[in-house]
């Protein structure tokens, strides 16, 4: 049920970004998702892609620190309430979510939100228990 | 103003047979009490008898701060530990510091050499003395302490910082004499500044400033911002502490106290010496210390010796002001660093392979600040930015702890520190003296 996720540091100077779609564009990998962590020194910039495992050899080629990491899908209801569907039942098993981001694309007709959190068995558990799907890697990475 | 003047203006032929006496029995007395010695002289072919002239003095070996490392804690001491009554210590090229000795006399001597240094500055015993150097292992704050009782001066002990504490005391205490690094008192004419404080209006008249290397241009400053008159004081640890050498009231050039110490500037790569003028790696020989005497030891120091007759009557030659280092060691605040103790951290943390710049500036509050730049490997990236900002704490801590400094630990991508053949340039320095 998870999905790689690549994280990259980066030191918050500019053009620093650039290189990195640079690199990923010229290898052929499309980003689904993005989202960054940022303090006033460094930042953390966190993709899901077509092909986490080639994405992270052109990173680490390239030179930048990455690693991958897995992080949960969540598919929801595209409409008001839809992501509190799938926090409340978190928040009752005590689950600390570390963060979460939104696709710009859609799975069908839902919303597609990455959710990463400290419990991630018990996490993907609790989610299914409540009829939310969480969508496999081998399905988010063809979107 | 004269605290010794027979030991200040002592004619120059009286001065250098006192200096030959004295060379020889401290070359007898390392040679008979110190192994580390006895083995330096006659790997050099050197007995004590061979000290005929002051000029012999080229040929006894030098002493470097590394013999000082490999002889720690106690190795160089000529005196047995029952006759050592205070050790100091500074920061050493690794974890462990260069630790010194004295004996009673030791103190006395220092004492009043201090309370020479302080006379020149203008104390008297009238003075209320506020000593802003640190107490501790550190020479500085016991250094000018006893040099101020030893005149009678009234004494402040506030140590380091505490830069508002300083401030009231020195109003309500009305000081005569600030006792600091230079840096700390332009720090401290910002804060002054900021609570709205007329430092024009306090009592100082002289301010005594060292261990760090300053400038003209912050004399300057400093006598533009404080009603004070700022003078120079020279001293390491390894030779005794501050009052190795000091500035007159003509303060064109520090009268190094020759009576006691025996300096030389030699080329720091050949070993020559260099004739009196020429720049280059000042050397001091100890005369009278009975705990802790050194041989030609290599300050790396960059300075040079000028003979002229000073104005003020006192025959001491005369050193330049420090202009620099022959080694990559650092000052920060007062605290001597050196780049490989940072990296000795790094590993103590368990980074096999650390690439690390330290950044050193002074910013508008004129306190110095030390950036630590830190590559950051793949095994110590983790997704989480908490992580990261803890790793960064964890330096940081790690670094206050062993080396007494505050530093900003900053963690930077793999490569980006900039390498040359192969080796990381450890120091950006972006002060301006």
């Amino acid at each position: 049920m998870r999905v790689k996720q690549i994280s990259i540091f980066l030191e918050n100077k500019s053009g620093r970004l650039a290189q990195v779609s640079d690199v990923l564009g010229a290898g052929g990998v499309n980003i689904r998702a993005l989202s960054i962590a940022d303090t006033t020194d460094f930042g953390i910039l966190r993709l899901i892609v077509n092909d986490p495992e080639r994405a992270y050899r052109l990173l680490k080629e390239a030179g930048f620190t990455v690693n991958l990491t897995d992080v949960l899908a969540v598919e929801l209801e595209d409409r008001p309430g839809g992501l509190a569907r799938a926090l409340k039942p978190l928040a009752e098993a005590g689950i600390n979510i570390e963060y979460l981001y939104a696709f710009v694309q859609k799975a069908r007709d839902a919303a597609l939100v990455v959710f990463r959190v400290e419990q991630m068995d018990e996490a993907a558990n609790v989610l299914q228990a409540h009829g939310i799907r969480l969508v496999p890697g081998e399905e988010v990475y063809r979107l | 103003m004269f605290w010794d003047r027979t030991g200040e203006t002592m004619p120059r032929e009286e001065l250098e047979k006192l200096q030959l006496a004295r060379l020889r029995d401290t070359v007898a007395r390392v040679y008979e009490r110190v192994p580390f010695y006895r083995e330096l002289l006659r790997r050099a072919g050197c007995e004590p008898g061979d000290i005929k002239s002051l000029d012999d003095l080229r040929r006894l070996p030098f002493t470097t701060k590394e013999d000082l490392r490999e002889n720690y804690p106690f190795g160089l001491f000529a005196v047995p530990l029952e006759d050592v009554v205070r050790v100091h210590a500074s920061s050493g090229t690794t974890g462990k510091p260069c630790v010194v000795g004295y004996t009673q006399r030791d103190i006395e001597t220092w004492a009043d050499l201090m309370a020479r240094a302080l006379t020149m500055g203008g104390a008297t015993r009238g003075d209320v003395i506020q000593n802003a150097y640190g107490y501790g292992l550190f020479t500085g704050g016991l250094g000018i302490h006893y040099g101020a009782e030893r005149i009678g001066a009234t004494v402040v002990p506030v140590s380091g910082g505490h830069t508002k504490r300083q401030l009231m005391l020195m109003q309500d205490f009305g000081s005569t004499i600030l006792t600091c690094t230079p840096s700390y008192t332009l720090y401290m004419a910002e804060e002054a500044q900021a609570a709205g404080i007329d430092l024009k209006g306090l009592k100082l008249k002289s301010g005594i400033f060292g261990a760090e290397p300053w400038s003209e241009n912050m004399r300057r400053e400093i006598e533009a911002r404080w009603p004070l008159k700022a003078y120079d004081i020279y001293g390491l640890s390894e030779v005794m502490g501050p009052g190795v050498a000091m500035e007159c009231e003509v303060r064109q050039g520090l009268h190094v106290f020759e009576d006691h110490f025996l300096p030389e500037i030699i080329d720091p790569t050949t070993g020559q010496t260099l004739p009196y003028g020429q720049t280059g790696e000042l050397v001091f020989t100890t005369l009278t210390k009975e705990a802790f005497p050194l041989l030609r030891y290599r300050t790396r120091d960059i300075s040079a010796l000028y003979p002229e007759p000073c104005p003020c009557g006192r025959t001491h030659v005369r050193m330049a002001r420090i202009t620099g280092r022959t080694d990559d060691m650092l000052i920060i605040r007062g605290v001597n660093v050196f780049p490989s103790q940072i990296e000795s951290v790094l590993l103590g943390l368990g980074y096999t392979e650390p690439h690390y710049l330290l950044v050193v500036d002074r910013q508008a509050r004129r306190l110095d600040e030390l950036e630590v730049w830190v590559e950051l490997s793949e095994g110590m990236f983790t997704d989480a930015v908490r992580g990261l900002e803890e790793l960064e704490q964890r330096i940081a801590h790690e670094l206050d702890s062993v080396l007494g400094i505050r530093a900003r630990v900053k963690l930077v991508e793999p490569r980006t520190i900039p390498r040359s053949e192969g080796k990381a340039r450890r120091v950006v320095d972006r002060r301006e003296l």
